[in-house]
């Protein structure tokens, strides 16, 4: 493989609501910092990717107008995914190991905001014939893995408080946070269930902002990195892998398909989601914490989303970019030698990517 | 090609173009999956990743389908990307599955596309009012009739041009049972004389809505060796591909002859070693919504010159039994599954030179070209495909 690493990763505070900036406001000035902190004109740049979603934006090609932030002229190399911008991150590092160029810059943005009634959108992600016409809400779903996990006696509501409250605090050092703060876990238990057992600190919040990621091959990393003033964080493998759509149809307790995208990382990387310092996870609902330890088999020590994770601060479809972003970053000033980003998709973690990041020797 | 493996497509399945409310949408899917893996002599365990192509969400409202269709896909354990970039979609799904194979990231890719019209409504997703713009309702007729009008207004083409492409696509739809509109006995007249939709696109001009599917299995060169060794079928290769993107919306920018559209076949054709289109291409299967796209298309990459698109079209190089046909499968015009229009022309081109095209099979097609557009034609994706081995 060719050496691919991040070398620049900006981010927009994550708002509740931006209601000042359109979807290219939002977005602009923060590939302008990305750029900007690494001394070069956005035509050094050989491709770009970026991840949006027409249902969250409300509006038929929601990417057009983000690509208005890019200015794509003269004529850019160029591809998007209808995704988290995470998978955009594994298109553009899959375009440069072709070798036809050495930089790549991708974004995510997302305005989860928009919505009406959230409800009334995230059904639609569902089998449009047997699951959507029940029009779960949109902790149902998380609801019912959170109660298997109990059940199963994977985790406890006073393990998911304090997976939390750990995560809000450890947002209180992160500026770009939408939600942080010091929380008791006796307090957070004592607030009403939105799904049992699930309650409201413990889903993700609704919340707008953008963030973007520079990729670069080999010595022009070293070289690009140098005039940031930070180390490449070297991408050294990510895999990902899709499971059964159905939630009835699987085993909600367990996530096979991190377990896989895991064991491929592995032979990929030549270490372990366990040898890595930080691992950012995307973390939706405080449960898939004690889930994604266990399918990664990451160890006690591992310093877990110190930025405060999708918790504080989730904006729909740049919320796992951000995890890949925060891993770097964490290489970048030196916390940390090795990282694991992951990122999901999909109804109780349907869809999962698991990303390898190392540091310089 | 040359700094990289060779790529090849060694099975192709699509589905009947329709409106097929009898079917769900995984079911539709399935359809192509199934027939591109038996074309291939594959099973699902065969495969080591997916690439959906898939138009906007609410066109059919299924928010991210790879989600729901990754069962239909096959692809429980897989990779699978859901790409989206307009109507060119279905080029970049397959060019991306090529780059996984470049990359040493898959050895055998599948690409899936699809679009179920009849389950949401194109018009209205097209048409979204939107803050501080005016809410015309016009949908993609509505964008794109001006820029015809300003073509036929520099080239001096007659307005006959555009009736006589929709003949002829209407006409090279009936050797394609797949095509959605069956039309055998159009004429000029008839289209002449179709309701006018927007000013100069007639009704028997534009392209319908349709249900669809499409797969292709994309492979390196030693997989395709071994599998179409063991088929009988042989390979399609990838001569050259590329995609291009450009803003949308600018003072300086050109919607009749796109600067991304002409770099991205300027590139395509320089891997592929063309220097002279028309004459080194068997046929052509372009993105062709509208009639006028043709001469415009044609133009803009390079097989014909400025001003000179409808010229080929006048005399009829590119009908059926021209020696440049245009969309002999019946294109857009006959059937649009946006969702999976950009991969169909991917396929039918890879189709035509494998010789397993059907009734619509052109004489000795050895080199064709496939294309998609997407967008206001911002997005731009094309690949020259041949029997060689490049």
């Amino acid at each position: 493989m060719r050496e691919v690493g991040v070398v620049a990763f900006a981010q927009s505070d994550c708002l509740a609501a931006n209601r000042g900036d359109d979807m290219a406001d939002i977005l602009a000035p923060v590939i302008a910092e990305a750029v900007a902190s690494l001394g070069i004109e956005r035509s050094d740049i050989d491709f770009f990717c970026s991840g949006s979603h027409d249902f969250h934006e409300g509006r038929t090609f929601a990417y057009i107008e983000s690509l208005d932030s890019v200015g794509a002229w003269p004529p850019i190399s160029e591809s998007h995914v209808e995704m988290d911008a995470a998978w955009a991150v594994n298109e553009a590092w899959s375009w440069l190991q072709l070798g036809e160029g050495d930089v790549a810059l991708v974004y995510g943005i997302g305005r989860g905001s928009l919505a009406t009634d959230p409800d009334q959108v995230s059904h639609t992600l569902l089998d449009p014939y047997y699951l959507a016409p029940l029009h779960p809400h949109r902790h149902a779903i998380a609801g019912l893995q959170a109660q298997a996990l109990l059940a199963a006696g994977v985790t406890t509501e006073a393990a998911l408080a304090q997976v939390v409250a750990r995560s809000l605090a450890a947002a209180l050092g992160n500026p770009h946070a939408q939600r942080s703060g010091s929380h008791a876990v006796h307090d957070l238990l004592a607030q009403p269930y939105v799904a049992s057992p699930l309650r409201a600190h413990d889903a993700a919040p609704l919340g707008d902002a953008a963030a973007v990621l520079v990729l670069a091959a080999g010595d022009r990393a070293r070289e690009l990195a140098a005039r940031a003033g930070r180390r490449p964080a070297w991408i050294r493998a990510m895999d990902h892998r899709m499971a059964t759509h159905y939630p009835g149809s699987r085993d909600l307790t367990r996530l096979e398909t991190v377990e896989v995208a895991a064991q491929r990382a592995t032979r990929m990387a030549g270490f372990a989601p366990a040898d890595v310092d930080v691992a950012e996870l995307h973390t939706e609902y405080s449960h898939a914490e004690p889930m994604l330890v266990q399918a990664l088999g990451l160890p006690v020590g591992t310093t877990l989303n110190p930025s405060g994770g999708p918790l504080a601060g989730n904006p729909t479809t740049a919320t796992g970019l951000i995890r890949l972003g925060e891993a770097a970053d964490r290489i970048a000033d030196g916390s940390a030698r090795r990282a694991l980003a992951h990122a999901t998709s999909g109804p109780a973690l349907q869809h999962n990517m698991v990303s390898l990041l190392e540091g310089e020797e | 090609m040359s700094r990289h493996e060779r790529i090849a497509v060694v099975g192709v399945g699509q589905s009947q173009q329709a409106k097929q409310r009898q079917t769900s949408i995984a079911g539709l899917v399935r359809e192509s999956v199934d027939a591109a893996l038996a074309d291939a002599g594959l099973g699902f365990g065969d495969i080591d990743a997916v690439v959906l192509s898939k138009t906007p969400d609410l066109f059919d409202g299924v928010m991210q389908p790879e989600l729901y269709l990754a069962d239909a896909m096959g692809a429980v354990n897989l990779p699978v990307t859901r790409v989206f970039t307009g109507g060119s979609v279905g080029g970049h799904a397959a060019i991306y599955a090529a780059h996984l194979v470049q990359a040493g990231l898959a050895e055998r890719v599948l690409v899936v596309a699809y679009s179920k019209e009849s389950e949401g409504d194109f018009t209205w997703a097209l048409s979204r009012p939107l803050p501080f713009h005016v809410s015309l309702g016009a949908g993609a007729g509505g964008h794109f009739s001006p820029v015809i009008r300003e073509y036929i207004h520099r080239s001096g083409a007659p307005e006959h041009i555009g009736w006589q492409v929709a003949v002829n696509h209407r006409l090279n739809a009936t050797r394609n049972p797949l095509a959605h509109v069956q039309m055998p006995d159009i004429t000029v007249e008839k289209v002449r004389d179709s309701p006018m939709l927007w000013d100069p696109v007639r009704f028997l001009e534009s392209c319908p809505t349709s249900d669809g599917s499409a797969a292709v299995v994309v492979t390196g060169e030693d997989e395709a060796d071994r599998i179409s060794a063991g088929t009988g079928r042989p390979p399609a290769w990838v001569h050259g591909m590329a995609w291009r993107t450009e803003t949308g919306h600018f003072a300086g920018r050109d919607e009749v002859n796109p600067q991304a559209g002409a770099d991205a076949a300027a590139d395509a054709y320089a891997q592929a070693g063309i220097t002279r289109p028309a004459d080194e291409l068997d046929l052509a299967e372009l993105y062709i919504p509208f009639s006028w796209y043709e001469p415009i298309w044609l133009e803009n990459i390079g097989i014909a010159g400025i001003g000179h698109g409808w010229r080929m079209v006048d005399d009829g190089r590119t009908a059926f039994d021209g020696d440049l046909p245009v969309n002999p499968s019946g294109g857009v015009l006959s059937g649009n599954p946006t969702g999976a229009t950009g991969l169909v022309r991917f396929a039918e081109a890879a189709q035509q030179v494998r010789g397993l095209a059907g009734g619509h099979q052109v004489d000795g097609a050895r080199r064709a070209v496939g294309h998609a557009m997407g967008g206001a034609s911002q997005f731009h994706a094309i690949w020259v495909v041949g029997a060689e081995r490049p």
